[in-house]
């Protein structure tokens, strides 16, 4: 059945900004289904306001728009674009609500749009939660008892009937936001609460607990034709009760003999039909009780998924392009397997002779506060996966590719025996799993932990407790041994088990060096296998490999062509997200276009990075120093590019460099001049350039001694910078010596740092990003972008202005030339940021980072500019010659030549058509508990971006495309501000009047505004009863909170403030800068004229 | 060490010459015969007592064997018939709640010698690109010695093992899939089942159908198969050489005449092609997996098919009298067969899935339509 030729556009949607629950994989698979859709001749719309993403890349998409995804603006582009069809399976639940709401308005039908891939009754029985156990039931499965609550007094009368435990999941969210299991009538009051205001439809499911079940999930796809395959089979090592975006996942399956696997697969096609996917993937998850088998019907997801992206790396088999190429007409038998070449069709099943595991990154320690124990709402922000051949291997291998500086099963505890204290301890941590109970079981088995025990407390499948106990046992096996005993077998079977070589080091108590010249003196070098789902049953074509040392034999060939090593950035986390994936697709499309042969080496399974048609090799690997060299010794590669990964390649620079390879680009040295704080700070005063006064402290614990009396020689408040660290980590304002001293001890504890540098923290200043090309010849700056929140605030949480819109020709050309010697005397080559504040009319360097920023994705969608690959041009430029390379690096130069001479700098500031605003998104909501305070440590999650004729409108539909709920009209305000901001706040004070706003303001705010005749209403704070702040929260009678603190995250009211806001889902503004933008947006109508205005502002690349 | 395995090793000696060494898993013995690769994730306890595996060392390019041990339901024949396994790990520790022992205990309790931590991938390739051939499962031979044995194996070709391994004597099959027996149906109809090295599922989904079942030895003659009045005939898997079981051909040529409903499960399928008039051929390699996609090419829906055979219906002089039903979708082979003239359908892979996929039960469903209920009761 030939592709249907009745369609001519067709409208995808993205996922929009990238959120705990819904990340990357939704950018893999958009590409993916994209790029299928025009291969195939459809013209394809593409709305997502995500910058960051490949998929809103010009050329890709034949039209993009940065757009807020709300049915208004939806229309608008439909009426424009008159697209045929809309495939929504590709966005995540986002994509697919949006469809939902879009069809319910009318608006499908209004303009003749078809629903391509899922159709609307599909859509809302498998989301609908009655509608699917009615469905279930039809084909004689079981769901977990449940029913839908739709008020308190329901929920009770179904914990009257199903007893606790009870799981509670509020309809139409994602990630189960908003989820948890009560084992008590508190908790049970405050999950459902929370449950139903998350809630599209102000309901939740109360479910009977599956608590220790063990959990599968199937991946399927299915064509028109009711052909249905099961792309892949993944166990959930942790059982029922873990989110299994937190859980640790295998595929295939491990522990279900074939009989028990066929009645899941049968279930599992059962489901796809009476549901009613008709074309396209969808993932089903199921419950099985290990005492007796019974199987229940978890959910079913009738879209690509975060399992659909990580089951296509762990197979091979592209489940978003197939999915996309089926929802056109097409059939699998008449589509090619590309793993094999197409010598089978896509109809069949892949089958693994490996183990694929998946280990949840999280980031508990950037939310102090937050509920660190797992359960039915997903609270990591990354995966890291990992192959090998077998569960040891691949579970140590992704343990150590979540970049957390750990080498293996790290030990938590520090007891030497199993004494009651401990055992209690460890009986806790296992069996109310928080973020490392992986490495707590490691540590009940290293102290005797009887395997039956932990298996009771755990419900882990006693399989993987067995298997993890060889790690235990390899290592115990070392005590008393020295390197020079082991045999070459005792080494194949240690590197058989994943034992990396800095945990074979420490066991052996050796340096690591001697330790690995061991291990190749006795031969023990990795293999490179292939992924080609079939087992090797086909001979492959793609060159999808990793490492093992379980193998014997070597299927990767090392070519003789120039060759390029990158270098991708590991999981997702905040600080270090798809931009850094972004730039590494570019480098490789950059560098293959140019000629050379790439590999590229990543671990994480929801990127564009790993995709196996994106480099000429990809190596789905860690990226640690043991893994890259033990690739680069095998491929040889003329350099390696560790500048485009974040901070975890670029940590590996200078050791790369020092056992003798190449960085394309900046050098570790330049890096580490700019990373080293001191160094760095001496080079800025060398230029004669302003920088905030600071002072390095070298040692930590002597500058405490000395502390308070003497030492410091900065006046408060203060900023903390520790050296080497992306997206802020660990960084803070100061305010007093108690906390200086408690953040200094935290350092201290933590081991992280050596040394720290304070700097004076310019209030109020307002923050600039400065971005350059350096080349051999030339630094050129290519943009500058304005932040809205003040310095102070992570520029990844910031929101930003592109171009600046607040500076005169004279202060660009200053930062331009700034720039410039920076540049210069960092000795950079490729890419530069920098970052100055703008404090009373002066700049000062805040950082400079040489290498790719989170800026890169955003310069390119708002300038057009292709940045990440003019940086490849110019590192390519500055590469050492040799008679393999020199015809490809005089091609780099002659089209960077011919770029940049048509780069004009006066074009910095004006660009005619749109002004753009960056706007970062937060997963305070996933926290309830926490502060959501915005300061030098960055939080958000991901961003979006959107166009406007003026910044207001921009601005405005920039909060829309972030999902920020403004607060209704009439405004109550409560402001507290800080010392600092008492000027600012009068006009704010006076704008907020015109619009009617109530306002109320705590004492010294409502004095100053008394006496510029603002009336406010005041509240009390602390301890007094009357019109008492914290109640006045609690009540809800504010709802929007405008709170400046100058004593950052530690003064605790300012704090308790903030938590409640959080917490009751008040609007909050921690800056005035960004309290006035919104309040613009009130005073422009923007929200109401955007719509309008859209259609001749949205871009169109 | 007590990782250091104690398990002394043993060595795999393919006719090629080429040697592999591993840890000697299941009992101390030395095995000669065909070693194949299978590429099925689960279902081991399906596969090592499959009849189909006689004469056969199995390589599993799965990852690990023997993560859910071993239990009673799941044989698929009285014991263990592959000769001997070759993996890449076998679990540390089994569990399930229908586990009864482990599979290492299953292993020395049926003789049976095995070799883990190989590198199966490897293996996979060599045999995919030189074909099947002889190897050698040794602890105690040479490496020269277990070679000599190798290549001194006389093969598959012309080797007639369905009669080796058919039952001494008939006997009346009653359990169905749930494993429990069904009692006496008096107006069910009666499927004759010849033994080639049948596995009990097939019995089970013919029961599951609705037959009575008699399972007879491969030596039954055509006048005691008629004596028994069967409503239906079928003739089950089974190792070897199709070619070589002439004597069964005269048989089915005379169901053919007589219209009696006629069903043959791969073995069985490739000698209804040789009663035709088709021919057999050794593939390479073979099939054996349970992810083998089969297009019906009537109706041009897949199905993912549970299959095991080295053997093939030839493409080249297919006669007129049959017609080709199902091909497989990885090499195009001829997968599904029915007569012309006569109720006869013949199934190259496993409807009766155990291990794999079970949506080719449909062919037992289109055989058990043929068949009329018995009228004498």
């Amino acid at each position: 059945m030939p592709k249907r030729s009745d369609l001519r556009t067709i409208l995808v949607l993205g996922s929009g900004p990238i959120v705990i629950g819904q990340a990357c994989e939704f950018d893999y698979a958009g590409v993916q289904a994209i790029k299928a859709l025009r291969g195939e001749g459809y013209r394809v719309v593409l709305v997502n306001p995500n910058p960051a993403t490949i998929m809103t890349d010009s050329g890709l998409a034949s039209v993009v728009y940065l757009a807020p995804l709300t049915v208004a603006e939806l229309e608008s582009i439909i009426a424009k674009e008159k697209p045929n069809a809309l495939l929504p399976t590709m966005g995540g639940q986002t994509a697919l609500n949006c469809a939902l709401a879009l069809a319910e308005a009318g608006v499908l039908a209004r303009y003749h749009v078809e629903l391509i891939g899922a159709d609307l009754s599909a859509i809302r029985m498998a989301e609908d939660r009655d509608l699917f156990r009615q469905a279930m039931g039809r084909i004689g499965l079981s769901v977990a008892r449940s029913s839908i609550a739709n008020s308190m007094d329901e929920v009770l009368a179904c914990q009257a009937d199903f007893g606790f435990p009870l799981v509670i999941r509020p309809s139409y969210t994602l990630g189960g936001s908003g989820g948890g299991i009560a084992h008590d009538m508190d908790t049970l009051q405050m999950i459902c609460q929370r449950g139903f205001s998350l809630s599209a439809n102000h309901s939740v499911l109360v479910e009977e607990s599956l608590l220790g079940w063990h959990e599968f999930e199937l991946e399927l796809v299915r064509d028109k034709a009711d052909n249905t395959m099961i792309v892949c089979s993944i166990e959930n090592m942790d059982a029922v009760g873990v989110h299994t975006g937190d859980s640790i996942t295998v595929a295939p399956q491990q522990t279900l003999p074939d009989r028990e696997y066929q009645q899941l697969r049968n279930a599992a096609i059962a489901i796809m039909r009476v549901i009613g996917v008709d074309t396209g993937g969808a993932n089903v998850q199921f419950a099985v009780n290990p005492q007796d088998g019974r199987v229940c019907v978890i959910e079913m997801n009738p879209r690509v998924s975060r399992s659909s992206a990580l089951a296509s790396k762990a197979t091979g088999f592209p489940i978003a392009k197939i999915a996309a190429l089926l929802a056109i007409g097409y059939t699998l038998p008449e589509l090619a397997n590309d793993m094999t070449g197409g010598r089978i069709s896509a109809a069949f099943e892949p089958t693994l002779d490996y183990i694929v595991t998946k280990v949840p990154r999280f980031q508990f320690h950037k939310f102090k506060d937050a509920d660190n124990r797992l359960g039915t709402q997903m609270k990591s922000v990354g995966e890291s996966m990992a192959i090998g051949r077998c569960f040891a291997e691949s579970l140590q291998k992704a343990l150590i590719g979540l970049d957390e500086n750990i080498d293996g099963l790290k030990p938590m505890i520090s007891a030497k025996t199993l004494d009651s204290t401990t055992r209690a301890y460890l009986q806790h941590e296992l069996q109310y799993p928080g973020p490392e109970r992986i490495y707590y079981l490691a540590d009940a088995l290293r102290l005797g932990m009887p395997m039956a025990e932990i298996a009771a407390l755990t419900h882990i499948h006693p399989w993987f407790i067995a298997e993890i106990a060889k790690i235990v046992h390899a290592e115990q096996g070392l005590a008393g041994q020295t390197y020079q005993t082991l045999t070459t077998q005792d080494w194949q079977q240690l590197k058989r088990l994943g034992m990396s070589d800095n945990a074979l080091a420490v066991s052996l108590q050796v340096e690591v060096q001697a330790m690995i010249a061991a291990r190749k003196q006795q031969g023990i070098l990795p293999y490179f296998l292939q992924v080609d789902s079939c087992s090797a049953e086909f001979p492959a074509s793609t060159s999808y490999l990793y490492a093992t040392y379980g193998g014997q034999h070597q299927e990767s060939i090392p070519s003789d062509k120039p060759k390029i090593l990158i270098l991708g950035s590991g999981p997702n986390r905040i600080g270090q997200g798809i931009e850094f994936d972004y730039c590494c697709v570019h480098a490789a499309k950059s560098l293959r276009a140019l000629g050379f042969d790439v590999l590229m080496q990543n671990n994480n399974p929801e990127t564009v990075s790993t995709d196996y048609d994106l480099a000429d090799k990809l190596y789905f690997e860690p990226i640690t120093e043991e893994t890259v060299t033990g690739i680069a010794d095998f491929e040889k590669p003329d350099a390696i590019l560790a500048q485009y990964g974040g901070q975890t390649p670029l940590r590996l620079a200078k050791k790369l460099e020092h056992v003798g390879y190449h960085l394309l680009g900046t050098s570790s040295h330049a890096i580490a001049l700019a990373e080293d704080r001191q160094r760095f700070s001496d080079l800025v005063a060398s230029l004669h350039l302003k920088q905030p006064q600071q002072q390095m402290i070298g040692d930590i614990p002597e500058f405490l001694k000395i502390l308070p009396q003497q030492g410091l020689s900065l006046p408060f408040p203060l900023i903390a910078r520790p050296s080497y660290v992306l997206g802020g980590q660990s960084m803070v304002i100061i305010t007093t010596i108690d906390q200086l001293t408690q953040y200094l001890q935290g350092l201290i504890a933590e081991k992280s740092q050596t040394s720290v540098q304070l700097d004076t923290y310019l209030q109020g200043a307002v923050e600039f990003d400065v971005e350059a090309i350096v080349t051999p010849e030339r630094v050129q700056v290519v943009a500058i972008i304005e932040h809205i929140d003040p310095a102070g605030v992570h520029s990844g949480d910031s929101a930003m202005i592109l171009p600046a819109q607040h500076l005169t020709s004279v202060e660009q050309q200053n930062l331009i030339t700034q720039t410039q010697q920076l540049a210069k005397a960092l000795g950079v080559m490729g890419l530069l940021n920098v970052q100055f504040a703008k404090y009373q009319d002066e700049f000062y360097i805040l950082e400079a980072n040489p290498r790719a920023a989170r800026t890169v994705p955003l310069i390119a969608k708002a300038f057009n500019i292709p940045l990440a690959h003019l940086g490849v041009l110019a590192m390519v430029s500055a590469m050492i010659s040799t008679t393999k390379t020199q015809p490809l690096i005089e091609k780099a130069k002659a089209l960077l030549n011919q770029v940049l001479s048509s780069v004009d700098a006066s074009q910095l500031l004006a660009v005619p058509h749109a002004i753009f605003v960056k706007m970062a998104v937060f997963p305070f909501d996933k926290f309830p508990g926490i502060d959501p305070w915005l300061g030098p440590e960055m939080r958000s999650t991901g961003e979006v971006m959107c166009a406007g004729a003026t910044l207001t409108q921009a601005f405005a539909r920039a909060l829309q495309a972030a999902k920020v709920n403004l607060p209704a009209l009439p405004l109550q305000v409560l402001l507290s501000v800080s010392h600092h901001d008492k000027a600012g706040v009068i006009t704010l004070a006076k704008k907020l009047q015109d619009l009617g706003a109530h306002l109320f303001a705590t004492k010294d705010t409502h004095q100053l505004l008394k006496h510029a005749d603002v009336v406010t209403i005041l509240v009390n704070q602390g301890s007094e009863k009357k019109l008492n702040m914290m109640d006045l929260l609690e009540s809800k009678q504010i709802n929007w909170l405008i709170l400046t603190a100058d004593d950052g995250y530690i003064s605790s009211e300012a704090n308790a403030m903030r938590r409640i806001a959080n917490r009751m889902g008040i609007y909050l503004s921690t800056s005035l800068a960004y309290a006035e933008q919104v309040l613009d947006v009130y005073h422009a109508q923007s929200i109401l004229d955007y719509a309008k205005a859209s259609e001749s502002t949205t871009k169109s690349h | 060490m007590v990782w250091r395995h104690s398990s002394p090793r043993a060595l795999l000696a393919l006719a090629n010459g080429q040697i592999f060494y591993g840890i000697a898993i299941g009992a101390k013995e030395t095995r000669i015969g065909e070693l194949v690769f299978h590429t099925a994730t689960s279902g081991y306890q399906e596969i090592l007592t499959d009849p189909s595996y006689c004469e056969q060392l199995i390589t599993f390019s799965t990852m690990s064997v023997g993560n859910t041990g071993i239990n009673d339901a799941d044989n698929e024949s009285s014991r263990m018939q592959a000769l001997g396994l070759i993996i890449n790990q076998q679990a540390t520790l089994a569990a399930h709640h229908r586990r009864t022992m482990d599979l290492s205990d299953y292993l020395k309790q049926q003789h049976c010698p095995g070799l883990a931590e190989v590198d199966t991938r490897w293996l996979v390739q060599i045999l995919r690109q030189q074909g099947a051939m002889a190897a050698c499962l040794t602890h105690e031979l040479t490496e020269a010695e277990a070679i000599h044995e190798a290549q001194s194996y006389h093969g598959m070709k012309a080797n007639n093992l369905a009669k080796q391994v058919s039952t001494k004597d008939a006997y009346a099959w009653t359990e169905g899939l749930d494993g429990k027996p069904i009692a006496d149906l008096p107006n069910a109809p009666l499927a004759v089942v010849y033994d080639l090295g049948v596995k009990y599922s097939i019995l089970k989904h013919l029961v599951h159908q609705g037959f009575q079942v008699k399972v007879v030895p491969y030596d039954t003659t055509l006048e005691t198969l008629l004596a028994l009045k069967p409503d239906a005939v079928v003739f089950s898997n089974g190792p070897g050489d199709p070619a070589a079981c002439h004597e069964l051909l005269p048989i089915i040529q005379h169901l053919l005449i007589k219209q009696i409903p006629l069903l043959g499960i791969c073995l069985g399928h490739q000698l209804l092609a040789l009663a035709a008039g088709a021919k057999t051929l050794k593939m390479p390699f073979g099939h054996r997996g349970a992810n083998h996609p089969v297009q019906d090419l009537q109706t041009q829906r897949v199905l993912i098919t549970s299959q095991n055979h080295g053997f093939a219906v030839d493409d080249q002089d297919f006669p007129t009298s049959l017609t080709t039903t199902h091909r497989s979708l990885f090499d195009n082979t001829i997968q599904g067969i029915q007569h012309n003239t006569a109720p006869a359908l013949g199934f190259q892979g496993h409807p009766e899935a155990s291990p794999g996929p079970q949506e080719a039960t449909v062919i037992f469903e289109r055989f058990a339509s043929w068949v009329r209920p018995r009228i004498d009761g």
